[in-house]
């Protein structure tokens, strides 16, 4: 049971990051893989921040503006050079592999019996009860800061953004800039996964990122599926369902390791069911289009 | 209203494939005036239009729009003045968006998109009443995205959306072209109540001769980039359709 409460609690680490492909890949339909670097980054400053002893609302505000940062990077190369935003995106990830063993000085540091947002208060005394309250608060009020902004009238330009550029040009939009926003909105969200990932399971790999977009990815697209098949119009429920993405995610991965699939495949099993789940309405339908 | 002063626009410069789209354009459009561009492929009539709207910049010359020099202004900074249709129905409105979230973001054309909440009961009634005025049927409907209706209904609401926010100039680039005869006529005519309610200036490009002769109160005829007839409101009252087609033999 432990080992699912585990794949739970890493399914709610993931959440932030599954938002931030939403709002990347959904909203501004810019594919962004700046991802695996700015979740590393995020990662690495935690542990930093953590070992230097600073408060935790201190290590979220400084890998909030560090995951901005790394977005605002790609939203910048992607649209002031013109650059294809797939191309941006490995550019900078590329770059902070170099940026992110630097200020770590090490590939691995460990976070064990050091104070982290899990410790911040005492919920439960089982350890990973605690972590799950507090992740769940945690996400949760993430989720309703970005079902707010995305309601105000700077969110709805955001999503008029990604869906038809000269409307909103002719709306007054400048659309470079709100992609740089949205690009450093998306990344802030990555590199808070980092944050949360590494202190859950206290320490910071260099090689934690590599990857990791599938994660996102994987997540969106299972919350699409429903939102499609579910028609869902409604900006809280799709939020909601992206949730439910990262969390269904990490449980099929424990699923398949409790059956004792070899963790060697486990990457091949996150693709196969990506690609399963990308399928699986096309095949569905295919009798139907066909005659 | 619009000034245009000897401006210039060639595509692919010096390079086999270069375009002169625009040579030495004179042309200024005094307030209220409902302008009618026809001319052929190629005369340049859509990149005059976007150098007025701003998506395209000129190599020379320059552009005043109500007294203000905004050659160098980009699109998004002139819609304090403009407002656009486009041909193309999609591109004048957001299809995953729903009415109501297209008629917010047109609400505020000219202001900040800030971090507040700008839909309520009030702005919904607001765009229930003007909705119901094309008699579509659409003012039940403002929940859904705009991806749900048909071309004409969304070159109709488009025309609205114009409206929603202080507008001086609207352009019209064909927004007809990819309709069919019935929801061209609406389109059409709506924009006309428009444009005379509101006190528009105007620029209505249209390949469609009897709307070049029933509408505007000035039309110009543009081939290789230059201004070839120009016709104020007198002249075009007294133009015959037959003339027009005349003009294209």
């Amino acid at each position: 049971m432990d080992f699912y409460l585990t794949a739970l609690l890493q399914g709610l680490c993931f959440s932030a990051l599954a938002l931030g492909i939403y709002i990347s890949m959904k909203i501004f339909n810019i594919p962004d893989i700046t991802t695996d670097g700015s979740y590393t980054l995020g990662a690495v400053i935690t542990a930093l921040l953590i070992k230097h002893g600073e408060p935790t609302y201190v290590t979220l505000i400084s890998v909030v503006l560090a995951g901005g940062l790394a977005g605002a990077l790609t939203g910048i190369i992607h649209t002031k050079l013109k650059i294809n935003a797939l191309l941006a995106g490995i550019l900078v990830m590329t770059a902070l592999y170099s940026v992110n063993i630097s200020i770590m000085g090490t590939s691995n540091l460990p976070l064990i019996n050091l104070s982290s947002l899990f410790t911040l208060i005492n919920i439960s005394a089982n350890l990973n009860y605690n972590t799950f309250w507090i992740l769940s608060i945690f996400v949760i009020v993430i989720t309703l800061l970005i079902g707010y902004l995305l309601k105000t009238d700077f969110g709805v330009s955001m999503r008029a953004t990604g869906n038809s550029e000269s409307m909103i040009r002719s709306l007054g939009v400048n659309t470079d800039r709100m992609k740089i926003t949205g690009l450093a909105l998306a990344n802030a969200l990555t590199a808070v996964s980092g944050y949360l990932v590494s202190q859950q399971q206290g320490f910071t790999d260099i090689s934690m990122g590599i990857g990791i977009v599938i994660i996102g990815l994987g997540s969106v697209i299972i919350a699409e599926t429903l939102i499609n098949w579910l028609k869902i119009t409604s900006i809280w429920l799709s939020l909601v369902l992206v949730l439910g993405g990262a969390i269904i995610f990490q449980l099929v991965l424990a699923i398949t390791l409790d059956i004792g699939v070899n963790p060697n495949l486990l990457k091949i099993v996150t693709a196969a069911f990506v690609l399963l789940i990308v399928s699986l309405p096309r095949i569905s339908f295919r009798g139907s289009q066909n005659d | 209203m619009i000034d245009i002063n000897s401006v210039n626009k060639t595509f692919n410069t010096g390079k086999p494939n270069q375009v002169n789209a625009v040579s030495g354009i004179d042309l200024h459009i005094k307030s209220e005036e409902f302008l009618v561009i026809v001319g052929a492929n190629g005369s340049g009539k859509t990149t005059l239009l976007d150098m007025v709207a701003g998506s395209v910049f000129p190599n020379s010359g320059t552009i005043n729009i109500d007294g203000v020099d905004v050659t160098k202004l980009p699109d998004h900074r002139r819609s304090k003045w403009i407002a656009r249709v486009f041909q193309n129905p999609l591109s004048g409105t957001a299809s995953d968006l729903s009415i109501l979230d297209n008629f917010r973001l047109a609400s505020i054309r000219t202001k900040k998109k800030g971090l507040s909440i700008g839909i309520n009961d009030t702005f919904k009634n607001q765009v229930k009443e003007k909705i119901s005025t094309l008699g579509m049927g659409l003012e039940n409907k403002i929940e859904q995205p705009m991806g749900t209706l048909s071309g004409g209904q969304r070159q109709a609401l488009t025309l609205l959306m114009s409206v929603m926010d202080s507008c001086k100039v609207l352009l019209l680039d064909e927004p007809t072209a990819a309709l069919d005869p019935r929801s061209a006529d609406i389109v059409m005519r709506t924009a006309e109540e428009i444009v005379r309610d509101y006190r528009l200036t105007s620029i209505l490009i249209t390949h469609n001769l009897k709307d070049a002769f029933t509408y505007g109160n000035r039309i110009i005829l543009m081939g290789e980039g230059t201004i070839v007839k120009d016709l104020d409101a007198h002249q075009k009252l007294a133009l015959k359709q037959t003339d027009l087609y005349d003009w294209f033999g």
